[in-house]
């Protein structure tokens, strides 16, 4: 499904990430760790067009996508959430996610009808699997932050990915929000057979639902692979799992 | 769901009996609303609906109206070819100028697109054998209207009613039209992309190319603006481009409110109404317009609909 | 090909309009390094410089050396008037988006342009050259006026006090702290405020300066201030806004291109100021020596 190869970024003199690959299988659920300042958000800028890598391939599907415009890598099936917060505040919870299903369906060079009834039984459907079905006619900047984070997931949702990028879905939230997150998140990619890809900084979360684990740290992916073998990797108790016990 | 009233049309209905007030003056002070709320209008589709601040909007206006201008003068083409000429010559400079521009954001877009609207009004204004230079175009030619004294009821109207009858009909249409853009799908993508660029982007929208296209759409409705106001004030001139026209329609937009459709055209509406009455008291109207847009800008950010809408919610909430 | 004494004299007739458009635009581009605010007022400044300029000479005696003096107090006053509207209205709208601080300057071109009629008239002012300056000097068969030279020596002496200022004094160095990182600098206590405030005083005071010494060349009019608002502005962006040595290269640039493109198009050398801003806003945003913004 997506398949990293020896991916490299420099800021100047610093290397932020260096030497990153994996392979990510279909409908495998894949958590990246690592302390703070590792790379986690950097490779996800990398593999979704944020940020253009300074050496290495990204490929998605065999198609080589390093390089590509973020808006042309969304549209090969690649969602993603960002870390922070990232909605669009003053549109109502409704008009949030069925923008990303007006862009989707390609409406969006549709100029002539009318937008409000487009798509609206697809949309309400979606709200109710995020539990958001009451909140559709709220403006999204005014709602909870862990309600934003479920309309953030709506929105990535709704381009219909085929994997699914999210970076710290829990951040921010408070320990019952988190449980119910990581819940319907569970849900969801098992339902749609999601591959998915994200980063946590909470233990628990990993290793509750990750079924392969890559540890990144200084720009290098120090382990890879299924939850036992990390934990058990002596290189990561020592520089990660270590600092906290 | 509660039926929707085709808003322009209501609008354009009673705006239509101006004339029979009697007074010369009143078509006039219309005539002029009219075109300016187009122009706001068009500039709104940029500020208030995809989040760019162009300073430069007054561009797209000179270019129609010397483009109608110069059609009609100079080469004798009837104001049926020359009105859609002026609003496609505005779009295709939009869309050259604003290329460069959309690659851009905030500050710097702002300044190249004045950048861009001061080489326009240079050319303008020193381009003597095309433009007329600094002069201008005096005398632009009415177009032929006499169709409309055949119309009963019209017969006994004078040319500039009738004039304002077709500038009526024709605002009406472009805003009808523009009203339709911003209520469809791509409308929706140019509000998501005033929300979050970023976000946009990753929903698979091709952000700058979403912004070039409403760039190009507002230069093409400002171009008609123009061309209306060059047959209306008799005579087109460089000023018609200067960066200070470009500020004049801004604080129209943000004076009515550009978080609301009919917000610039209230703006618009309301600004030329002031300009006409001040203006009889004293000479120093840009000293009251400033002080306006001082109060503007401190007190009231959502313009005169915004705070409208907000005492309407207030009085419905008791 | 004109004769080199003509292409010489146009040379430095172009050196003393850049040199005077850079002490206007040394303090425009002061402003935007710091405050991050575009100020269109800045050309109103140099207007009301030159106005309060004639108004101190015409109380204390035209054609003497009070003109110095009178340069001084006009410049002076126009930074107390910077620093009334900084401290009073402008600093509510940093928090803003771009487009209130430009209206809000724009509003107050628009008030302080009628002000100065309401006060001084429409007619046009003259003030004459300080005695001690009045002559000439012959340099390779060009003749030069002294004060054109004073001109041209003030600019490089502004650019060298800024320099100095931003990197060899307490207030420069928290100012480029600031630029760095606003809250960080407020964190250590530093009143971020005030330094805004004096930054904008002396930003003032560069183009209330400007104004009171452009007077023994050019007439004071209306209008004056959005002709040359236009001017530095061009010359700022060129040379990079908030960039003190790009604004120095930009004004060098205007002069020379305003000079010469008179003789090699003269109806459009206009035209290519404005040609050149726009590829230098379309290649290089920040200017030839700024730095991008984040």
């Amino acid at each position: 499904m997506l398949q990293v190869q020896d991916l490299h970024k420099r800021f100047g003199g610093f290397a932020a990430i260096s030497g990153v690959s994996f392979d990510l299988e279909k409908g495998v659920v894949m958590a990246i760790i690592g302390p703070n300042g590792a790379g986690k958000s950097t490779l996800f800028n990398l593999i979704t067009g944020h940020l253009e890598p300074s050496a290495g391939r990204v490929l998605l599907g065999g198609r080589d996508i390093t390089g590509a415009a973020p808006h042309a890598i969304c549209r090969l099936g690649v969602g993603r959430s960002f870390q922070r917060t990232n909605i669009f505040p003053h549109l109502s919870v409704f008009e949030c996610v069925q923008a990303a299903l007006l862009a989707h369906r390609g409406q969006g060079r549709n100029f002539w009808l009318r937008s409000e009834g487009l798509y609206r039984a697809e949309t309400m459907a979606l709200l109710a699997s995020l539990g958001l079905q009451d909140k559709a006619e709220s403006l999204a900047g005014e709602l909870s932050h862990g309600n934003q984070k479920q309309i953030e997931l709506g929105i990535a949702l709704a381009s219909d990915p085929d994997i699914l990028l999210l970076d710290e879905p829990t951040a921010g939230m408070s320990a019952v929000e988190t449980h119910e997150t990581i819940a319907l998140i569970a849900r969801i990619a098992r339902e749609r057979g999601l591959t998915l890809l994200f980063t946590e900084h909470d233990m628990a979360v990993v290793f509750s639902i990750a079924q392969r684990i890559g540890v990144l740290h200084q720009g290098r992916l120090i382990a890879e692979g299924d939850p036992q073998a990390v934990r058990a990797d002596p290189e990561v108790r020592r520089v990660y799992l270590g600092e906290r016990s | 769901m509660s039926r929707r009233i085709p808003w322009v049309l209501v609008v354009a209905l009673v705006a239509m009996w101006v004339p029979w007030l009697g007074s010369r003056f009143y078509t006039f002070l219309a005539t002029d609303i009219a075109i300016l709320a187009l122009f706001a209008l068009s500039l709104n589709l940029l500020l208030g609906y995809t989040g760019l601040v162009s300073f430069g909007h007054a561009a797209y206006f000179g270019i129609g109206a010397y483009t109608s201008a110069i059609l009609m003068k100079t080469h004798g083409v009837p104001f049926a070819l020359s009105f859609p000429a002026a609003g496609v010559v505005a779009a295709l400079f939009a869309l050259v100028f604003g290329f460069f521009c959309v690659r851009l954001t905030k500050i710097y877009f702002a300044m190249l697109t004045l950048a861009f609207a001061q080489i326009v009004w240079a050319i303008c204004f020193k381009w003597n054998d095309v433009t007329g230079g600094e002069q201008g175009l005096p005398n632009v030619p009415y177009p032929e209207l006499g169709w409309m004294a055949a119309i009963p009821g019209l017969g006994q109207m004078r040319a500039g009613d009738h004039f304002y009858l077709l500038v009526l009909a024709l605002v009406a249409v472009a805003v009808a039209a523009l009203r339709r853009i911003v209520a469809s799908p791509y409308g929706r993508m140019l509000t998501v992309i005033r929300e979050n660029p970023e976000r946009a982007e990753f929903i698979g929208i091709n952000v700058r190319l979403y912004q070039l296209s409403a760039f190009t759409a507002a230069g093409f409705f400002a171009g008609l603006a123009g061309a209306l106001f060059g047959i209306f004030n008799r005579g087109v001139f460089p000023d018609f481009a200067y960066w200070t026209k470009s500020a004049e329609v801004l604080i129209m937009t943000i004076l009515g409110g550009m978080g609301h459709f009919w917000g610039p055209a209230v703006g618009a509406m309301v600004l030329t109404l002031l300009n006409q009455q001040i203006t009889s008291y004293t000479e120093y109207w840009p000293l009251i317009l400033g002080t306006i847009l001082i109060v503007l800008l401190f007190g009231f950010r959502g313009g005169i609909v915004g705070a409208l809408a907000g005492l309407g919610r207030r009085l419905r909430r008791r | 090909m004109p004769e080199p004494a003509f292409l010489f004299g146009q040379f430095l007739g172009g050196l003393t309009a850049g040199m005077f458009l850079f002490t206007i635009a040394a303090g425009l581009s002061l402003i935007f390094g710091v405050l991050r605010v575009l100020n269109f007022a800045h050309g109103s400044f140099y207007m009301f410089g030159a106005y309060l300029g004639w108004q101190v000479m015409s109380w204390v005696g035209p054609g003497t050396e009070y003109f110095w003096l009178a340069a001084l107090a006009a410049a002076a006053c126009v930074a107390l008037l910077g620093i009334a509207i900084e401290h009073c209205l402008l600093r509510h709208l940093y928090r803003r988006e771009e487009l209130y601080q430009l209206l809000f300057t724009y509003a107050l071109v628009l008030i302080l342009a009628d002000c100065a009629k309401i006060i001084w008239g429409t007619g046009q002012l003259s003030v004459s050259r300080p005695p001690s300056l009045s002559g000439a000097v012959q340099i390779f068969g060009t003749t030069v006026p002294h004060y054109n030279l004073f001109i041209m020596l003030l600019g490089p002496a502004i650019a060298l006090g800024l320099w100095l200022l931003m990197h060899r004094s307490r207030v420069g160095r928290l100012v480029r702290a600031a630029v760095m990182d606003r809250e960080m600098l407020g964190a250590l206590g530093a009143n971020v405020g005030s330094l805004y405030t004096i930054m904008f005083g002396i930003g003032a005071f560069l183009a209330g300066l400007g104004g009171a010494l452009v007077t023994p060349v050019k007439s004071i009019v209306p209008g004056m201030d959005v002709e040359v608002i236009v001017e530095v502005f061009i010359v700022v962006v060129i040379g990079g806004l908030g960039s003190l040595w790009g604004t120095f290269l930009g004004a060098l640039v205007f002069g020379q291109v305003l000079a010469f493109g008179i003789l090699i198009m003269p109806r459009f050398s206009i035209f290519a100021v404005f040609a050149l801003m726009a590829i230098i806003l379309i290649v290089r945003p920040w200017g030839l020596l700024g730095k991008p913004l984040r």
